[in-house]
């Protein structure tokens, strides 16, 4: 196996992608609509709710769509990275998952690519959401819309990469459900998506702490400072710690010494 | 790299390159899940052109020796060797010689037969020319030419499983290896597939190992394993086997070796 050979097979797990994605274009746009009701009327209805101070990156008063927007961005990537390991979990089901391990590139390798493959729908879903926020008073400077794809492509592999991870260690399709419910909403709502965290501070410091320690948080302010053409030292470091910690992991769940699958065959 | 292949070379005969091998060499395959010991002492070898059916009973190991030789999970002790190479060592190299049909159905129905198999060579790494070349070739020999464009989703159950047979073959292995294949296919369906398997071993020179629990597709012509509980109980050309079973049949032999009443 030479150079050439690993970009045919990325190219390959790419293109697959992208036709299964051309193919469920209604897939698609129903990953936009949860995010579009949570802006368009949620945010609406709580617009005079949330007073929301002037915080970092912003130099004014912001609306409180223009506050969850990078928020909702997260949700996209979290939801897709979820989504594609419930895709993984489901190939695993059907036998497609087989074929990909069986073919010859390393193990570490097919599973980046088909992150990479995940990110890249993602990133495009975020980018047809900040287009439709701009007509609902989102309005990022225009580099703004440039400096954010680094950040992007960035949280969007540190959360494939956790839906990686947990789909080496689901067995079935069943328990997606329990992932919704105890990675997703928790992550989701632990975090600086919906509220600045100095209000969750004033309410509870435990909580405070735990969205601190979420790496959510970190994705969402990464993107937030992104947006507005600022770099966030923190949030990266967190964000890329994440990454390389959920991918270590799932490679380790995938690995045919030590891996699950091995102690898990048994049961089967 | 040489060193693994003088090794090879060794145990494949004087002087031979990896490439002439023996297809495939299991020796000494012991695995067991915690308590439970899947495969116990486990030894045979695939030459060139052979096709052998793999027979046992469900739970018999069929599906554990499948995962090891495909490295799904590596193997602990023994050794599994494709074509001279290690599959725990040069897992690479091994795979690469490889072809698998799995016993679960596993195109993706989303996509059409001609992206299926596109897929599948990029995986391997070949060029996509070069891809189109192969594909057309292996597709046609399953009859299916005229269906290249269609979602795989509008094909019955029996053509599903000769496109997954043209895609094992796309990256033209010398080794196949098909886990009970005909599962749930009709009469028609089944037969065409072990035509097909027993022309390719023929005509091509492959090596098939072909797991069933159905005694009907073990042929007076195959060789054949028995596994039973973990354990080889018998092994070589069917007449064979039979007749060292003092048997009138593979049925009865099946019967004789393992005591239990077979399908």
């Amino acid at each position: 196996m030479t150079p050439i050979h690993y970009v045919r097979c990325l190219r390959g797990i790419i293109w697959r992608e992208a036709l299964r994605f051309l193919n469920q274009r209604g897939r698609f746009l129903a990953a936009l609509v949860r995010p579009l009701v949570w802006l368009l009327i949620f945010a609406t209805g709580f617009r005079f709710v949330l007073g929301v101070s002037i915080i970092p990156p912003y130099q004014t008063y912001i609306p409180y769509q223009v506050y969850i927007a990078p928020g909702l961005i997260g949700m996209i990537l979290m939801f897709q990275g979820m989504q594609s390991s419930l895709s993984m979990v489901w190939d695993r089901e059907t036998g497609s998952m087989r074929t990909l391990l069986v073919s010859p590139l390393p193990r570490w390798y097919l599973l980046t690519s088909k992150l990479i493959a995940a990110v890249i729908v993602s990133v495009l879903q975020a980018y047809v959401f900040l287009f439709i926020a701009y007509f609902w008073g989102v309005h990022p400077p225009r580099l703004g819309y440039l400096t954010v794809l680094p950040a992007l492509i960035l949280a969007g592999m540190m959360l494939s990469g956790l839906g990686l991870f947990l789909s080496s260690v689901i067995r079935q399709l069943e328990n997606f459900a329990g992932v919704m419910n105890f990675v997703i909403f928790p992550m989701f709502f632990a975090s600086s998506a919906l509220y600045p965290l100095w209000t969750v501070k004033q309410a509870n410091l435990k909580l405070y702490y735990l969205c601190m320690a979420n790496p959510f948080t970190h994705a969402v302010e990464l993107i937030r400072f992104a947006l507005y053409e600022k770099f966030n030292l923190e949030a990266f470091a967190v964000v890329a710690g994440s990454l390389v910690v959920f991918m270590t992991l799932a490679i380790l769940g995938y690995d045919p010494g030590r891996g699950l699958i091995a102690r898990r065959a048994g049961t089967e | 790299m040489l060193a693994v292949k003088a090794e090879a070379a060794e145990q494949g005969g004087a002087g031979a390159p990896a490439e002439e091998a023996p297809p495939l060499v299991v020796e000494g395959l012991s695995h067991s899940f915690g308590e439970r010991q899947a495969l116990r002492n486990v030894s045979f070898r695939l030459n060139r052109g052979d096709r052998t059916m793999l027979l046992g009973l469900n739970g018999a190991g069929k599906t554990t020796l499948f995962s090891l030789i495909t490295r799904l999970y590596n193997h602990r002790s023994g050794s599994i060797r494709i074509f001279g190479w290690e599959i725990k060592d040069k897992p690479s190299e091994a795979l690469a010689r490889l072809g698998v049909v799995f016993q679960l159905a596993t195109l993706d129905l989303e996509l059409s037969v001609a992206q299926n198999l596109f897929y599948h060579a990029a995986l391997h790494g070949l060029p996509r020319r070069e891809a189109a070349v192969r594909l057309k070739r292996e597709i046609e020999r399953v009859g299916l030419t005229d269906r290249l464009r269609e979602h795989a989703r509008t094909l019955s159950g029996g053509q599903r499983r000769r496109v997954e047979i043209a895609r094992a073959l796309v990256h033209q292995p010398k080794l196949l290896l098909l886990d009970e294949p005909t599962v749930g296919l009709d009469v028609a369906s089944r037969q065409f597939l072990l035509d097909h398997v027993r022309r390719l071993c023929d005509e091509r020179g492959i090596a098939a190992l072909w797991a069933t629990h159905l005694i009907d597709e073990v042929d007076p012509g195959a060789r054949v394993i028995v596994l039973h509980q973990g354990r080889i109980l018998a092994e070589g050309p069917v007449p064979e086997v039979i007749r060292r079973a003092n048997a009138s049949s593979m049925r009865e032999a099946f019967d004789k070796l393992t005591g239990e009443r077979g399908e």
